[in-house]
Parts: C-alpha cells; sequence; structure tokens
C-alpha cells in the first residue's frame, strides 16, 4: 500500500500528471512562418536558378573534362587539352572587340540575348610546340536571370531599381533576342531503376539506362515459360540463360543463385535454351550474340572491323545495362543485376503486388534547365570538337607558310548560335541520344505577375496530348504536397501540365562517392565480394546507390538510422534520401538530380523538435531556415522516403509512431491555387478553373512595368490589395503587384441581363475608375542596311501643298518622321515614315539607284491609341531598331469579361446607372450585381465566406485571412458584423433604385475581389456587310483581322436543310458569297466564255447560269488537270 | 407573424423576407393623389445640418416622390467638374488619360448655377460656361543643407506630391469681377493627383464645364444621398433578465434600454427605433424572436444628404425640386402644345 504510493509520487515526480499524458501536443502557434524562411533561401523558382548554377559552375566543367582531348589521325603528335573552362558574366559586344556589362532590361529593350561568354583554357600543339592559352572564347551562353553569373543575384531593391528590373521579378527564365523564354521543368520517368509492369507478353522488367554518353532500355519479360531478353541492339529475344553465359556466368547452378528464386524449376525452360543451341561457354555465347546483332547502318573502315563476337562483347559492356559498370570486361555487377531483373520478373508473376506504377512520383524525375541545357551543351560541345577535329585532319597535310594554329579556327558562332536556336524556338535536338523534342521552351507570360510565376513552376510532361489514357492524367496520391492538386488546364492537356506546390523542392546532384564510403562503413558488403548464393539470402537487404547494386546488409535498419542521422547532422547533403523496400527486401539511396523533395518538421517521441522557442527566434530573426536543417529540426523528404515515414499535418494528430511534421498544410497548393480564399469550401475544378483564370487577369505585371516595351501588356490602373487575404498571397507578395479590384457585389436579380452569369455594373463605380485598364502594344521595325550599300531611311511628314499642313497619314509625325511620344494615332496612320531602296532588277549590279519604296509602319485599329514612348537603338547585329509602345485606356463596357476568385466568370450584362442601382439602409450601392443563380450549381462557398470576411474586414479597417484549411472562421466573422450593427448572415436590406420601395428579400451584400480578365470586346467586336473577298476564290476573306465574312458553318447549314429553307441557302451560300456568271454550252457541257464555246466554235446553244465561283474554279481547275467536267443543263419547270 | 393593426404603412422584416402589413385606414399608398391631403399631411423635419451633410425627415409621401428626389440628387442636379485637359508637358509616370480623369474627378467649387451647360463639346468656351484652371508644377531636388541627410522623400525633393490644392484659377474676361476668388478652385486642397520625382514636370490647362451626374458620376454634387424608412421596433413579449441584455445586443446601442421594474425584474424596453441598423440579429436566438416585432414606416423616409462641397445640402435638395417642377412644367407644355 505505502510503496504504491511512493510508486505513484516517484512516477508523477518523473512524468508529471497522468491526467496530461492523453493530451494532444501543444500546437506550434505560428509555425507557418517557416515557409516565408523557405521561400526566402529558396525562393519560388530556386530549383530552376539551382540547377542553372549547378550546370553553370560544376557540369560544364565535368563535361568538359570528359571531352577534353581532340586529336587528329593525320598528326599523331596534334592535340588540344582543354584544362579550365569558364563562364563569365553577362556582356555585349560593343564592335571593336569591346564589351560593356549588360543587363537584363536592356537586352529586352534593345531584343538582344543576355549572354555570357564561355571562355576555355588550352593546351594544344601548334607545329612541334606546345602552347598554352588562357581564356579562349568558344561560344556565349545564354545566361538565366538571378543564377548566379547573372548580374542581378545577390542585388539590393535599390541596385536592382537602377538596373531597371522588378525586385519581385523571380528570375529563372532567359532573355533571347529581347523575349523572355522559360524552359519549362520536363517530367519524365525516372532513369536507370527497374519498372516491373504489365507488357505486352505478360509481365515484364524495363530498364532506361542511361549515362552521359549513351541511352538504353533494356527489359526482361516473359514469353511462354521462358525468360528472354530484349534490347534495341539484338534483332531478336534473347534467351536470358544465353545472356548469363555471355556475361561469363557459366555454372546454370549460379545462374539460378543470381536469379534467386526458391521455385528454381521455373527456369528449367530458359536454361534448357541454351543447352538447345549447344552453348556452354562465354565465347559460344558472345558467337551467339553476334549473329543476332542488328546489322550496322554505316561501314567502317576495314581496319576497324571486329569480329561479331568481339562486337558483342563490346555491346553487352557499353550499351546493355549501360548504368552498371562493367570494369575490364568483368560483368559480374550486369549478371548480377540481371539476375535480380529477372527475380522480379517472376515476382511480378506471382503477386501483383509486385508490379510497379508508372505514375507514382517516386518514379518520376523532373528535368530542369540545367539538366536541359548541359545535355544541349555536351551535344554541341562534342560537335565542336569534330569539327575541330575534321579542320586538323583537312589542313594539317596542307603544306602552308604558316603552322597550322588551330586557334584560329575554334570560332564562337557554333555554341552560340546553337544554344540561342534551341532556347528561342524550344527545338531540343541532342544527336547523340537521337532526342528530338519540341516546345521545350515557351515565352514567359506577362498578362500578370501570378501568370509568370505560375509559369516558373510548370511541370510539362512528355505524354502525347491526344492519348486517351487516364492513368498519367489523374492525381496521384503521391503527388501530396509536391504538385498542386488544383492548378492543371482544362481541355487535352488537362492533367498533363502539372504546376509545383508552394514548397517543393527539386533535388540537383549530390556526389556519390562520400555516399559509399559511408554505406560501406556502416554495414555494407561490397557487392563484388558476396557469393552468388549470398545476394539473396532471406536476410540480407540489397543496397541500392542511384540504381545500382552496391551491396547487401543484414542489417538494414542500422544502416538506415546512420544514414538519416548523418544526414539530419549535416554531414552527407540534405537532399540524398534513403528508404526501405519491404517487398523488394531492398534499400534504396538517391542522390540523383530530379527528385521532388519537401521540408517537414521532425518528430520525436511524440513530439516536434521544433517548438515555440525556435519560432521565436525565427521571427527575431536569429534563426533562418538554414539553422533549422542544420540543427536537425527539419529535414527534406524525397516522395519515396516521404511514403516511408508517418506525417501528422497537426499537431493533434500526432502519435507515437509519427516521424514527422507538417510544416503548413496550406503548401499543398501552387501559387496560383494559393490566390483563391478559403478554397477548401469550394468544389474542386472550381479552383482548377480560377487557376486558368488567375492567369488571365489583368493587373500589374512588375515593378519596373513602365520600362519594359512588350508587344502586348495589359494594366490595371487602380489596382488593389484583395480584402481577404492568404497566407499564399502574401508568400507571393501577390498583395504587392495585385491584379484585381474588391467590388462590393450584391448577390440578386436585376433586370433580365444579368442571365448566363451576365453582371450588372454601376455605372458611377466606372466613372470613378473601376476595371478601368490600359492597353499597350508596341510596334516594332528595323533599319536594314544591304549589300549594295543601300539602307532603309525614314523621312518626315508629306506636306499638303494647299494647306501647308502634313496629310492626315503623317498628321500625327514629327519631323524626323517618327510619331512623338503623347500623340493620338488613329487608324491607317504612320507611325513611321520608312522607306526602303527599290533592289536594281539586275542581281549584282552596282549601280546605286536612289529610287525607294515607301513602307511605313502604320496603325491599324479602329480604336485610336496615344503614343507611350519611343526607343531608337540598335540591336546585336548593330542594326538600328525602332519601337514605339502604343496605349490605350479603356473603361469597362457590356461584354467585358470579369471574374471573381472561385472560377466565376461573367461578362458584363448592363451597365446600370447609379440611381438605379439598388441601396442600403446606408447608402451604399454595389458596384456589381451578380445573378444568385451563379451558386447552387456551382457550389462555390468560399466565395461565399468570402464575402462575408471582406465585409467583417471593412468593418474593423483590416485584412482577413482566406487560407486554405484554416483562415478567419465564419462565426467570429459574424460576430464582428454583429459587433458594427450588420446582419449576422451578412444580408442587407435593400431599397430598390427605380421604384424606391424596400425589396422583399434582404440581399447577401460585400465586398468580392474581381478579377478584370483579358478578354475584351473591344478586341473581338466584329461584323460585316460587305468586304475584302480571296483574290483566288472570290469568297469573303475569313477572320477579324482581315474584315472577314462571318461563316455560315456546317451546322448552320444543316439546319437551314433541315427547315427546308432552300432560297435562304442560296442566298447565303451563293449569292452573299461567290456569286458568278458562267456560260455553258448545252452542246459539250463544258464552260465558254461571252455567250462564246471555244470548242464547239459557237455561240447557238450557249446559256448563262450563276453558281458560286468555288464551283466555276473547280471545273477549270480539273480542266487544266485533263479532266473535263461536262455539265448537263435542263429547264427549271420540266 | 400576425400582422400589426395601425394606420400607418409599413413593412414588417421577418426572419427570411420582408412583408407588407395592411393598414386599416387609408395611407398615401391607397388613396389618390390630391395636393390637399398632401399639403396637410406632408411634414419636412431637419434633423441636423453639418457642413457638408444634413439628415431630415420626410414624412406622409408616396415613395415614388421620394424616390425621385433621390434621383434627381444623384444624377440631375448640376454641378461644375473638369473636363478638358489640354496637356501640354506632362513628364510624370501617370498616363495623360489618367490623370486627365483623376483631375474631373476633383470636387470644385464653383456655384453650377451661375453657369450654362455647353449645348454641345465644339462649342467655344466662354466666361458663361467654362471654368478654366491651370497645373504647373515642377519636381527637384530640394537642395536645403539642413535636411541634406534624410532619406524621407518629403525632405530629399520638392513638389514630389502634386495635390489639388496647386490648381490654379484662371479667371477669364469678366470671371474675376463676377466671382471671388475664395468661390473657385478646389474644395479639398489635399487631394493627392500625382506623386512625381525630379525630372518630372506637368503644364496643363484644365476646363472646367457644368454638367449632369447621368453624363459621368463626377458631375454629381452628392456623394451620396438616399433614404432609410424610420425602423418601429415593438416588443410584444415580455423579455427580462439576461435575455434582455442579449435583446439589446442584438439592436444598435441606444435602441432598446432595461428598465428596472419595481419588482427587481430587468424587462427590455424600445427606447429609440430610429437609430435602428435592421441588422435583425434577434433572429439568431430562438426564445426571442418571437418577442420582437421588426418594421418600417412606409411613408416616413430619413434622407441623408452628403454634399461632395460644391453646394450645401439644403441647396441640392432644393435644386431637385426645382428640376422635378421644371420637368412637370415642361411635359405639361408639351401636352398642351399638342
Amino acid at each position: 500500500m505505502n510503496s504504491e504510493v511512493m510508486n505513484e509520487k516517484f512516477v508523477s515526480e518523473i512524468f508529471g500528471d497522468s491526467k496530461f499524458y492523453h493530451q494532444p501536443v501543444k500546437e506550434i502557434e505560428e509555425k507557418w512562418k517557416l515557409v516565408p524562411a523557405f521561400l526566402k533561401i529558396k525562393g519560388l523558382v530556386k530549383q530552376h536558378i539551382d540547377s542553372f548554377n549547378y550546370f553553370i559552375n560544376v557540369d560544364i566543367k565535368k563535361i568538359v573534362e570528359a571531352n577534353d582531348k581532340v586529336t587528329c589521325d593525320a598528326d599523331p603528335l596534334f592535340y588540344v587539352r582543354y584544362t579550365n573552362v569558364h563562364v563569365g558574366t553577362p556582356d555585349v559586344d560593343e564592335g571593336f572587340n569591346i564589351s560593356k556589362p549588360t543587363t537584363p532590361h536592356e537586352c529586352r529593350l534593345r531584343d538582344m540575348t543576355y549572354s555570357a561568354p564561355i571562355s576555355v583554357d588550352i593546351e594544344y600543339t601548334r607545329g612541334t610546340q606546345r602552347v598554352a592559352k588562357k581564356g579562349l572564347l568558344i561560344g556565349r551562353m545564354p545566361i538565366m536571370l538571378r543564377s548566379s553569373n547573372c548580374v542581378l543575384s545577390n542585388k539590393s531593391e535599390f541596385e536592382l531599381a537602377k538596373m531597371n528590373e522588378c525586385p519581385l521579378d523571380p528570375g529563372g527564365y532567359f532573355v533571347v533576342k529581347g523575349t523572355e523564354k522559360v524552359i519549362l521543368i520536363q517530367e519524365q520517368l525516372m532513369k536507370n531503376r527497374m519498372i516491373v509492369e504489365e507488357g505486352k507478353y505478360g509481365v515484364q522488367c524495363q530498364v532506361v539506362s542511361s549515362t552521359h554518353e549513351k541511352k538504353s532500355r533494356t527489359s526482361i519479360f516473359v514469353k511462354g515459360n521462358k525468360y528472354f531478353m530484349g534490347h534495341n541492339v539484338f534483332t531478336d529475344p534473347i534467351p536470358v540463360s544465353i545472356i548469363f553465359k555471355a556475361l561469363n556466368i557459366i555454372n546454370d547452378q549460379e545462374i539460378c543463385e543470381l536469379i534467386g528464386i526458391p521455385e528454381v524449376q521455373k527456369l528449367i525452360p530458359t536454361l534448357e535454351e541454351c543447352h538447345n543451341a549447344k552453348i556452354y561457354t562465354q565465347d559460344a555465347a558472345l558467337v551467339y550474340l553476334g549473329n543476332k546483332l542488328l546489322a550496322k547502318r554505316y561501314a567502317v573502315s576495314a581496319s576497324k572491323v571486329k569480329t561479331p563476337s568481339d562486337e558483342a562483347r563490346d555491346l553487352l559492356m557499353t550499351t546493355v545495362l549501360a548504368h552498371v559498370p562493367a570494369e575490364g570486361y568483368n560483368f559480374r555487377l550486369k549478371a548480377i543485376y540481371l539476375g535480380l531483373m529477372v527475380k522480379r520478373v517472376i515476382e511480378g508473376q506471382t503477386d501483383k503486388k509486385f508490379l510497379d506504377d508508372r505514375d507514382y512520383y517516386g518514379n518520376k524525375r523532373l528535368e530542369l534547365a540545367g539538366s536541359l541545357i548541359s545535355l544541349m551543351f555536351e551535344d554541341i560541345f562534342k560537335r565542336f570538337n569534330w569539327d575541330l577535329k575534321a579542320i586538323a585532319e583537312k589542313n594539317i597535310p596542307k603544306i602552308r607558310a604558316s603552322q597550322f594554329d588551330i586557334v584560329k579556327y575554334m570560332r564562337s558562332d557554333l555554341i552560340t548560335n546553337c544554344l540561342v536556336f534551341a532556347i528561342s524556338t524550344g527545338n531540343w535536338t541532342i544527336k547523340r541520344f537521337r532526342m528530338e523534342r519540341s516546345g521545350v521552351t515557351q515565352v514567359l507570360s506577362r498578362l500578370s505577375y501570378i501568370s509568370a510565376l505560375g509559369m516558373m513552376t510548370r511541370v510539362d510532361s512528355q505524354f502525347e496530348k491526344t492519348r486517351k489514357v487516364s492513368g498519367p492524367r489523374s492525381l496521384q496520391p503521391s503527388q501530396w504536397g509536391m504538385l498542386c492538386p488544383s492548378d492543371t488546364p482544362e481541355g487535352e492537356a488537362c492533367g498533363l501540365v502539372k504546376n509545383l506546390a508552394l514548397m517543393t523542392h527539386i533535388t540537383t546532384e549530390v556526389d556519390e562517392y562520400p555516399l559509399i564510403r559511408l554505406a560501406k562503413n556502416s554495414g555494407v558488403q561490397d557487392i563484388n565480394m558476396v557469393a552468388s548464393f549470398a545476394i539473396h539470402s532471406p536476410s540480407a537487404y540489397l543496397i541500392f546507390l542511384n540504381g545500382n547494386i552496391l551491396g547487401i546488409t543484414n542489417n538494414y535498419k542500422k544502416l538506415i538510422k546512420v544514414f538519416r542521422l548523418t544526414r539530419s547532422k549535416g554531414y552527407i547533403s540534405g537532399y540524398v534520401s534513403i528508404y526501405p523496400n519491404h517487398l523488394h527486401k531492398c534499400v534504396y539511396i538517391s542522390s540523383d538530380s530530379g527528385r521532388l523533395c519537401r521540408p517537414y518538421i521532425i518528430v520525436r517521441n511524440g513530439y516536434p523538435l521544433i517548438t515555440e522557442k525556435h519560432i521565436y527566434e525565427l521571427e527575431k530573426g536569429i534563426r533562418v531556415f538554414e539553422d533549422f536543417l542544420q540543427d536537425g529540426l527539419l529535414e527534406f523528404l524525397d516522395v519515396n522516403e516521404e511514403n516511408d515515414s508517418y506525417i501528422a499535418c497537426y499537431e493533434r494528430d500526432i502519435t507515437m509512431q509519427t516521424t514527422h511534421l507538417e510544416i503548413a498544410t496550406f503548401t499543398l497548393l501552387g501559387v496560383c491555387a494559393g490566390l483563391v480564399p478559403y478554397p477548401h469550401h469550394n468544389q474542386s475544378p472550381r479552383n482548377t478553373y480560377q487557376c486558368a483564370m488567375g492567369k488571365q487577369a489583368m493587373g500589374t505585371i512588375g515593378y519596373n512595368q513602365k520600362n519594359r516595351m512588350d508587344t502586348l501588356l495589359y494594366n490595371i490602373v487602380y489596382p488593389q490589395a484583395p480584402m481577404v487575404k492568404t497566407k499564399s498571397i502574401e508568400l507571393t507578395h501577390f498583395d504587392k503587384l495585385p491584379a484585381g479590384q474588391n467590388a462590393t457585389i450584391a448577390v440578386m436579380s436585376y433586370s433580365g441581363y444579368d442571365i448566363e452569369d451576365a453582371l450588372i455594373v454601376n455605372k458611377a463605380s466606372i466613372d470613378r475608375g473601376f476595371g478601368r485598364c490600359l492597353v499597350y502594344k508596341n510596334s516594332k521595325c528595323l533599319m536594314k542596311r544591304y549589300p549594295n550599300q543601300t539602307f532603309d531611311r525614314i523621312q518626315g511628314p508629306t506636306i499638303d501643298l494647299t494647306t501647308g499642313q502634313p496629310i492626315f497619314k503623317h498628321s500625327s509625325l514629327d519631323g524626323d518622321g517618327i510619331v512623338s511620344p503623347g500623340e493620338l494615332v488613329t487608324n491607317r496612320q504612320v507611325l513611321i515614315n520608312k522607306s526602303i531602296p527599290k533592289m536594281s532588277s539586275v542581281p549584282g549590279s552596282t549601280t546605286t539607284s536612289m529610287e525607294y519604296r515607301e513602307q511605313p509602319v502604320a496603325y491599324r485599329n479602329d480604336e485610336p491609341s496615344y503614343v507611350e514612348k519611343v526607343l531608337i537603338s540598335t540591336n546585336e547585329e548593330d542594326t538600328t531598331l525602332l519601337k514605339v509602345l502604343l496605349r490605350q485606356t479603356r473603361r469597362p463596357e457590356i461584354g467585358d469579361k470579369f471574374s471573381s476568385r472561385h472560377g466565376q466568370k461573367g461578362v458584363v450584362g448592363l451597365v446600370v446607372e447609379q440611381e438605379d442601382m439598388p441601396f442600403n439602409e446606408y447608402g451604399i450601392c454595389p458596384d456589381i450585381i451578380m445573378n444568385p443563380h451563379g451558386y447552387p450549381s456551382r457550389m462555390t462557398v468560399g466565395k461565399l465566406i468570402e464575402l462575408l470576411a471582406g465585409k467583417a474586414g471593412l468593418t474593423e479597417g483590416k485584412f482577413h485571412y482566406g487560407t486554405a484549411f484554416g483562415g478567419s472562421k465564419v462565426e467570429d466573422v459574424s460576430e464582428e458584423l454583429v459587433k458594427h450593427g450588420f446582419n449576422y448572415q451578412g444580408k442587407d436590406f435593400f431599397y430598390s433604385g427605380i421604384t424606391g420601395e424596400p425589396l422583399e428579400a434582404y440581399i447577401y451584400s460585400g465586398p468580392v475581389y474581381y478579377q478584370k480578365l483579358k478578354h475584351m470586346v473591344q478586341d473581338k467586336i466584329h461584323a460585316r456587310g460587305r468586304g475584302p473577298r480571296a483574290v483566288l476564290t472570290r469568297q469573303p476573306t475569313e477572320g477579324r483581322s482581315r474584315d472577314g465574312g462571318l461563316r455560315l458553318g456546317e451546322m448552320e447549314r444543316d439546319c437551314l436543310i433541315g427547315y427546308g429553307a432552300s432560297m435562304m441557302l442560296v442566298e447565303r451560300l451563293m449569292v452573299s458569297s461567290d456569286q458568278c456568271e458562267v456560260d455553258v454550252c448545252n452542246k459539250c457541257g463544258r464552260l465558254g466564255y461571252c455567250g462564246w464555246c471555244n470548242s464547239c466554235k459557237t455561240s447557238a446553244e450557249v446559256s448563262s447560269i450563276t453558281m458560286p465561283y468555288a464551283c466555276k474554279l473547280l471545273l477549270t481547275e480539273l480542266q487544266a488537270m485533263n479532266i473535263t467536267a461536262r455539265l448537263t443543263l435542263n429547264h427549271y419547270c420540266e | 407573424m400576425e400582422t400589426m393593426n395601425d394606420d400607418k404603412p409599413r413593412v414588417i422584416l421577418e426572419e427570411y423576407k420582408v412583408v407588407q402589413n395592411l393598414p386599416r385606414g387609408s395611407t398615401v399608398f391607397t388613396e389618390q393623389f390630391n395636393s390637399k391631403n398632401f399639403k396637410k399631411n406632408f411634414r419636412i423635419v431637419i434633423i441636423r445640418k453639418e457642413n457638408y451633410e444634413m439628415e431630415f425627415d420626410m414624412i406622409g409621401i408616396h415613395p415614388f416622390l421620394a424616390n425621385t428626389f433621390r434621383r434627381l440628387m444623384l444624377s440631375d442636379v448640376p454641378t461644375m467638374a473638369i473636363e478638358k485637359v489640354h496637356i501640354h508637358n506632362n513628364t510624370s509616370i501617370i498616363q495623360d488619360e489618367v490623370l486627365a480623369h483623376r483631375l474631373g474627378l476633383i470636387p470644385l467649387r464653383a456655384d453650377p448655377r451661375l453657369f450654362e451647360f455647353k449645348t454641345s463639346s465644339n462649342e467655344a468656351n466662354t466666361e458663361h460656361n467654362s471654368l478654366e484652371f491651370e497645373l504647373k508644377i515642377k519636381c527637384s531636388v530640394n537642395k536645403e543643407a539642413n535636411k541634406k541627410d534624410s532619406s524621407r522623400v518629403e525632405d530629399m525633393y520638392k513638389n514630389n506630391n502634386v495635390y489639388s490644392k496647386h490648381i490654379k484659377w484662371l479667371p477669364t474676361a469678366s470671371q474675376k469681377e463676377n466671382l471671388q476668388d475664395s468661390n473657385v478652385g478646389p474644395i479639398d486642397p489635399d487631394i493627392l493627383i500625382a506623386k512625381m520625382r525630379p525630372g518630372h514636370e506637368m503644364d496643363m490647362k484644365l476646363f472646367a464645364v457644368k454638367g449632369c451626374g447621368r453624363d459621368h458620376a463626377k458631375f454629381s454634387p452628392v456623394a451620396t444621398a438616399f433614404y432609410r424608412l424610420l425602423p418601429d421596433i415593438k416588443i410584444i413579449k415580455e423579455v427580462e433578465g439576461e435575455a434582455a441584455y442579449r435583446l439589446q445586443k442584438c439592436f444598435s446601442p441606444g435602441v432598446i434600454t432595461i428598465r428596472n421594474e419595481p419588482s427587481g425584474k430587468k424587462i427590455a424596453v424600445v427606447n429609440d427605433a430610429r437609430y435602428d441598423t435592421s441588422s435583425r440579429n434577434v433572429f439568431r436566438y430562438d426564445d426571442l424572436k418571437n418577442c420582437v416585432v421588426m418594421s418600417k414606416i412606409q411613408d416616413h423616409f430619413i434622407f441623408t444628404i452628403e454634399s461632395v462641397g460644391a453646394l450645401q445640402p439644403d441647396v441640392i435638395f432644393k435644386e431637385a425640386v426645382r428640376i422635378l417642377r421644371d420637368k412637370c412644367t415642361s411635359l405639361l407644355d408639351e401636352l398642351n402644345l399638342s
């Protein structure tokens, strides 16, 4: 009794009161503040910049090192060796070999490429001399903005402003020929890993090997009861046993051991293949393989011809499972790997759970700008060297006065042009992999800040868009937290184009060597030291490092623990992932590039390691994000390791098993979806629609928007930060560069002009600047020089002799023939009065005729514009470049498109005077009236809450938060409204503005953030009575820009046919289109002219009929092809 | 809810909708308009008249008439506003059109009754139909030595903010004699027009004309003019104790008071329903919602006129009445003509 009391006392002394044991872990307030800390060092587009930095500082050196020697067959002494490579800082060539540093903005304005010189140090022979040269320019590398070599990196806001750069601009794109180009993140299947899946013949195991040199695919599949290996260097599938023999595993027992399945009898048919083919030695197997080789497409010089078996051996070494090393023809590692592949196939046959999922994000890698450019650069660099070699071979045998100096032949334009071409067109052609990809780069959309930011996080997958497959398009559970579940386009690219979530990081490559050492020190036996039978022993776990077998261990738990500990202590890179796969009995260690990962708070023994204290330190600036990583409080998990962890979303969910805690749940959404307030209350497609529309919203582009001269730029005159913010909005700085306005809306019906989502807008609001926007367009021209010493010129305005004033077309021109800023230009007026020299008809004639032809740059738009500014500069080729920026101010009108942040778009249906608008007890009349029918089917409850929270924010004078999975609660918001004398439901008493009597219903009204979308009637309005026709068919032209006709299409035609309105059809399809009078000869049935039939030489039986010109054209075109179509005419009444 | 029996026409604010209550006697709604009766019943009570704001009650009038006055004040009473801007130079970052738009929205002090409408936009500006202003300002670096170390923009630069007070009136012809300097110009001196930095410059002539709110909201003499119906709250079931305090919270302050009964009970009574905001928050409480009937008297309008400053609110109302009269007479004239 006594001891029990003592015991209890003792227990409570140590562990505290037992009543508190079951209480959930206290919530860490403000732990979301880690997100801005993360974004501060990682940034939203850090993955692009990181990968480019890795390429420019590390990878390029490796590439040059790997291809560092150019030799020549003509002279065995000749060589060029690259000792170093260096990418400088961006500059422009000013001519005469003088270059000056440049800024991205200068390049944008002057249509230049923002690039830096690539210089190499070389050592080569000139004659018999050995010469070393430093800093030799071999090409220019387009530089990613904000990368380590960019002038913008590590600059303060003030310095950025000096360079005309917006401090909020994320960078991560290139400026090529004046356009901003993004290399999209490419998603692809993981390389060098086994994928077991259902194939053509049944279960198959596939490996795509990829090294710097080669890319090849090896697959093991089962056909009948035998196992085969398929590879594209062999014509036929090869029985696995023969491959094993060729890999110098002669012993059948060892083959079985390497495959390592208990049911050996399954292998008997495969092993029998060997005996059937009478292959018992490695040589015999190689001869067999040699016969199965794919015929070479090109002949090799006779001296180099190898025997087929040697060829096969070489191929086995270099191409088959290329990523598995086989040094000195030691094929053991390949054999083990092959054995494992067969094992996986057999396992996959017995149990479906062994099959892999292609769409699983752990099996995917994202390729970033850096790695794509590195592929490109290596290819070009090889070509460059090959060209040098060819030049050397051609020139060395020649006897010349001066010695052959290779440096003279090292021209920089090959590399420059190839890189610029690739980035500006997006065609990625890698010769050595026979890779041909288009659409890799896209022009950075500068419609709004968000659209630019959204583009930087876009992930493109390689799947065909036309294929109707659901797998790659559907939402994968493993996307959680890595890719935004909402942000994907609708239509054909749905689910294929994705966007990164807020905290996603994409890894760059980490050196393998320390990892190998660490693994070996933690009890991994080297695979080469392990006997075949031990590899698949039940207690052993295989260790993989980046797809290669490293060894086996009997204590995998220790290995993982050691790895995770050293990682959290910072001894190995934090982006290395390690996780066990108990199904495969493997431990996978990855340090390759392109893995998706995100940070988590580590939880130990049911308590998160981060406490209030740490957050306090973070707020005070004592800690930064990296300190959390250094101290082992946070760690990055990739998709695979994430699936080996127990992750709690909130502190209250933590149990003893929990290993990690989410930093903030709203980071599972991306940049665009982050704008939506209360997205967790919306129907999911609505958030997706908003993600698409947020990119079309007009607003602010950047702080430097007034310095830009884009082809098309939309700005709103009075942008506002939304009343209801989200954390993501603050993190992405949307509140500093907003795209929309807070409109007071009333949810009610009004007139009949609000059906189908149309909006009623208050005219007084428009008068006061609501939805007013600026549209900037530019027109530019180049002043070319021609080989015959002539060049384009600009002349002043033509003066009307009678009035002494410039003619109408030239009335806004300045004295120099270019419009002056501030001038109004109307349709067809000239902006730049350029004329070009008439080309002399005789090519090569040197007579410089001083004749010029006018080729003015005219303004073509029915609505007039003002000239904002004019730029006169030169481009890279030193040609004069003229740019004119034109501006239009537009006020909203009927038909302009608006949208709230909940995928609720609508056009203006009616503009109503203020006095006709309903008003409430406070005299407030809404800016916008929205029809309530927009709600029930769309279920955008988030919008309702946004309105309520916005209204409460107005009364309190503060911003409310609508952060995903959080935000201000409706209850609290209602209470705030009540406090200020408003109805708790947000419904107000309104009076009709027309009758002046109270409305029967209470109206839900308050502020909602509205975006003006770029689709405006002014750019689309089109009608025509008569107008231009196409020359060939004489039918009306097509399209608004050509003042085209309005097409009566097939379906409309069908309606008329169905209705039986035949005369209407004749009128629409012929009379109003391309009616034509033709003479037809009744005798021969051919077409005549002027009442004369030329084939019958008579006018006797020629009658005139009307038909569409297109029909006449067909008849004559057929005639031109020696086909006569004869018409038989009958009287209409007969 | 059962209808209330009294003589006044009213609407009852129910939980989900507003219902009409039919009074026993005849009201402005039922009887035909006759001026004798109207004169007898109609009353205007001015509650409050501050500088630019005014509140008055209009009692015994049909809503159509009350609404007409509201509408006329919003969009038919003319004022002067800047309509044309001749920009000689504008090197600031603000675009010409946006600047002109901003200038137009500045309320001007000028009695519109002294001016005529321009019949067409081409008509020449005369002293009778327009006012001319000038805005000429240049931003420069502040060279005062004592403020050299400051990095505040207002110390570093001169004229970095363009305010409405920088607009200068240029009297034309006899305007100088007829109008006083203090009677013409922007009403508020501190409306920010633009922000500038050294090197930026503005030089423009502004022309104000007379117009009405229907053309553009800038001509409207009021920020807003509106009315509301007089609220009337009746407690039909006694509410006491804690519930009484709760009831008090449901209305605007001062609407409900708590009376201490001799018996020690505290019951809620209606004090003054006039300033209730019709928030209807009683309906949150199931026990209270049947204790109160909220209604509004339909022929009692509480007008609020918030003048922008060009005209006094009472003048605006009188103008509106005059316009209505003119419209009526012109209609009658037209009818008589035909």
